[in-house]
């Protein structure tokens, strides 16, 4: 079963292509990685498939359905959601608030302006719960500007999975974690659902080879290769991309140091 | 707020959305004019209508971010509205409110499907541009508007044909007060609501909100449609309170009049379009005089500072200072 | 009709003049300027001054209407401006707003609210006949003043390494201040340069539309329709888009006098509803 896939999806920028025929698939409860060098058009990836940027030809199929021509609210209300690689929260709302008003607008109550919120017992719980497991629990009141940014990349995530998603796009999830707070990252990670199909963006290896069972390495734009982690780390082609074509001669000389 | 100290999410909802002592005090000191003052019960009613203004401006800029420079066209068309009305035969005060209120909304409508899909400087240019060119047309359209003389003959018929609008404000400041105290009510519902919490989050991170699924453009035509029905209820109460409507209800100064109250009270907080009425109002009433000039050299130094220095206004400057003393004790 | 294009066209040069520095700015640090036209009263001010008081020849007041209107925007700038360059449109909106209040309250309390009277010098005044019409002098000397300026300003923009730290600063201002470009002393003296414009503008418009503390604002509005028609950052769009709003207003003023301003309104709203950037904005 497939959960998103892609197909022929192409967009430049005059001369500049920033996506060349992608075709990729992702099923159901996968936990896929995409990597490759900065400028290798990864978070543009994701703006394409998310509706932020329009692609020139192509699908975007999300469980079979062609999405490209939708609105980017339309795909999240479809299950098709992302986080950002920078936080994009709300810095004056606490992330109670923040995560109710994602619950809210998926059940469609934010279109109530008569009732309070409070009104809506459900709906501050079901926020607090998800905020809870994501260990946000006791930070949930401050304002999200007063958080450490390990904690705004928890809410990052938590906003997401708000609108239970089918398909989870983590555009960098690790990406500013200091090294202290990483270990929640990873155990909330690890503990998301099994039905959400995920692909994540990260440049940090060791979470890559954590959670990744496949991972698609991409290089100007287009796909280059991809399969298992294990094939992956051994490619030659993978680390030309990321050391240059002497990764050889560095590999040969490393062979005499060692003897 | 420690998390210790509160009870439950849902408690702590609550304890937002609840009336606060120093709430009540304001809503009851409004009402000190008629014994305190009763000599400026007119100045008063002014107020109050400014006050509502300023409030339908906040609904819009600050909870939904949306900069308007041409607020006052929905003034100015709930004003023109309830006057002829009422000089062309119907001068019934609240029958000519809710028509004003109808007007103000629909043209609000029309003009939020515009205003919803821009940002930055299209979108202040956008709003200048609208207010500027009802203005223009309501200058041509004199024989409709009264041009530059204003509208004649505007007359009002006791409210519930029982209260009929005297010379020293009394009933004017009554109605106007009640007028504002109701649409407050349900300002302060919005607010407090699902609906209000999104209009935040658009405010906070636009971006953000289509990427949760939100249909914010939707959201934003709502708000816009309901301030320009709130501001049209404002202009008509000046015209239905003081028997004349004049070109200067939509023009240029009045929405940049509006834009600088609120900023001074501090927008996004329900009470800042009220406060920097009452201050601004009182202020030009002692200070204006003779010399205009005078009164804006302070208002641009005021607002400067304001920026500079109290960013959000006089009201945020309280919340800062009253987090701080929190923290002491 | 050509005398109303020649018309329409000189007074779409004092546009042009009055609103390139503001589009150059906004464009560059996207700092909304709404005190713009405040400097351009300041230099109509200096030009009224020098004549009056100091029977100035009219040629000999324009440097100082230039420099003027520039130094005291550097004033504004150090101390003002530059704490506020990341800040919300609105902010930037109101303490310019401000400090425009502020300038019109000084004028009129200097120089009152009538519009000040300046005789221009004789080889000014009249008309120039050629090719079978006549051209108002003053409007020509406009024109060729603003295309001089034009031609000045595009040259330094595309041939000096001033002009190219400008444009990288307008194109991308993290790549340029990546690339060592100091953006922040390069939008200091294009402010300069702007405000200066503005006053020199100013200064022209007096013979024109008459100078009284209300410009700061009348034609704030003029100028921000230019600049926003025209796209932030572009001296080519603001070129094109002052001449047409020019022709435009003189046009409509002539032909069909009951609308008046109205059409000019309705231009910039439907023009910016199909792009909103401006016709050679980017974003």
């Amino acid at each position: 079963m497939i959960a998103l896939a892609t197909r022929g999806l192409n967009k430049r920028f005059g001369s500049l292509v920033v996506a060349k025929d992608i075709a990729f698939e992702l099923p159901v409860g996968a936990r896929h990685a995409l990597i490759g060098p900065n400028g290798a058009g990864k978070t543009t990836l994701i703006n394409l498939m998310t509706g932020m940027l329009p692609p020139d030809t192509g699908e975007i199929l999300l469980g079979g359905e062609n999405i490209a021509t939708l609105a980017p609210e339309a795909r999240v209300r479809r299950g098709l959601v992302r986080t950002f690689q920078i936080n994009s929260l709300f810095p004056n709302l606490n992330a109670l608030e923040a995560v109710t008003l994602a619950i809210c607008e998926r059940e469609s109550v934010a279109r109530v302006w008569w009732q309070r919120v409070t009104a809506h017992g459900g709906v501050i719980d079901e926020a607090h719960g998800i905020l809870s497991s994501l260990m946000l629990g006791n930070d949930c009141y401050r304002p999200t500007r007063e958080l450490p940014y390990g904690r705004q990349r928890l809410l990052e995530i938590a906003l997401a999975l708000a609108t239970r998603p089918k398909v989870l796009l983590l555009d960098e999830p690790a990406a500013g974690v200091p090294r202290g707070e990483s270990a929640e990252l990873f155990a909330v990670v690890s503990s998301l659902p099994s039905d959400i199909s995920v692909l994540f963006i990260e440049h940090d290896m060791d979470f890559v080879f954590r959670f990744a069972s496949r991972i698609i390495v991409m290089v100007g734009g287009a796909i280059l290769l991809e399969g298992a982690p294990r094939e992956i780390a051994a490619d030659p082609r993978v680390r030309e991309v990321y050391l240059g074509k002497s990764s050889h001669a560095a590999s040969r000389h490393d062979g005499a140091r060692h003897g | 707020m420690d998390a210790s100290a509160i009870s439950s999410p849902q408690a702590y909802m609550r304890l937002q959305a609840r009336w606060r002592p120093v709430e009540l005090a304001f809503w009851l000191a409004t009402l000190l004019p008629f014994w305190l003052t009763p000599d400026y019960l007119v100045l008063a009613s002014q107020i109050a209508i400014t006050a509502l203004f300023a409030l339908s401006l906040d609904l819009i800029l600050g909870y939904a971010g949306i900069v308007s420079l041409g607020h006052a066209a929905f003034f100015g068309l709930g004003a023109y509205t309830a006057g002829l009305i009422a000089k062309y035969g119907w001068g019934e005060p609240v029958t000519g409110l809710i028509a004003a209120t109808l007007v103000a909304g629909i043209v609000g409508y029309a003009a939020s499907l515009i205003v919803s899909r821009f940002r930055h400087l299209a979108l202040i240019m956008i709003t200048l541009g609208m207010g500027l060119l009802l203005a223009e047309a309501a200058n041509s359209a004199s024989w409709l508007t009264g041009g530059a003389d204003g509208l004649q003959g505007v007359k009002i018929w006791p409210v519930f044909n029982v209260f009929s609008f005297d010379l020293y404000g009394y009933v004017a400041y009554s109605y106007a007060l009640i007028v504002l105290f109701l649409v407050f009510l349900l300002a302060r519902r919005i607010i407090n609501s699902p609906f209000g919490l999104s209009l935040r989050g658009i405010r906070e991170n636009a971006v953000r909100v289509p990427a949760l699924g939100a249909p914010s453009r939707a959201h934003l035509r709502k708000i816009y449609t309901i301030a320009a029905a709130i501001a049209g209820i404002a202009g008509a109460l000046l015209a239905q309170t003081t028997e004349t409507v004049s070109l200067e209800a939509l023009g240029f100064q009045r929405s940049a009049d509006v834009l600088v109250i609120l900023i001074l009270g501090g927008a996004g907080r329900l009470y800042g379009g009220l406060i920097g009425a009452i201050i601004f109002m009182v202020a030009r009433d002692q200070f204006s005089g003779n010399t205009p000039q005078f009164w804006y050299f302070w208002i641009g130094a005021l607002l400067v500072a304001v920026v500079m220095f109290l960013p959000n206004g006089i009201l945020g400057g309280f919340a800062k200072l009253a987090s701080r003393w929190s923290k002491v004790f | 009709m050509i005398g109303v294009l020649f018309d329409g066209f000189a007074y779409g040069m004092l546009l042009f003049l009055l609103s390139v520095g503001l589009s150059v700015t906004l464009g560059m640090m996207n700092f909304v300027n709404l005190a713009h036209c405040a400097f351009a009263m300041i230099g109509g001010y200096v030009t009224v001054t020098l004549m009056n008081q100091w029977h100035w020849p009219f040629l000999a007041t324009l440097p100082l209407a230039f420099l003027g209107p520039a130094l005291v925007s550097v004033v504004f700038e150090r101390a003002l401006y530059r704490r506020l360059y990341g800040a919300s449109d609105l902010d930037q909106v109101l303490l310019t707003i401000g400090l425009a209040f502020v300038s019109v309250a000084v004028a009129a309390y200097l120089y009152g609210t009538i519009q000040q009277p300046v005789r221009m010098p004789d080889y000014l005044r009249g008309s120039v006949t050629a090719l079978g019409l006549t051209f108002g002098a003053y409007r020509l000397f406009l024109i060729i003043m603003a295309l001089g300026i034009t031609l000045l300003l595009a040259g330094a923009l595309e041939y000096t390494r001033f002009g190219a730290q400008v444009r990288a600063a307008v194109d991308n201002q993290r790549m340029a201040r990546g690339l060592g470009i100091n953006v922040d002393a390069a939008f200091a003296i294009t402010f300069a340069l702007g405000s200066g414009l503005a006053g020199l503008g100013g200064a022209l418009a007096i013979e024109i539309v008459g100078l009284d503390p209300s410009f700061a604002f009348t034609y704030l509005i003029y100028v921000l329709i230019v600049v926003s028609v025209g796209g932030l950052g572009s001296i080519g769009g603001s070129f094109v888009a002052a001449s047409l709003i020019g022709i435009s207003d003189v046009a409509g003023k002539y032909y069909v006098p009951g609308l008046g301003a109205f059409l000019i309104y309705l231009v910039m709203i439907a023009l910016l509803m199909w792009r909103p950037a401006g016709l050679f904005g980017r974003r």
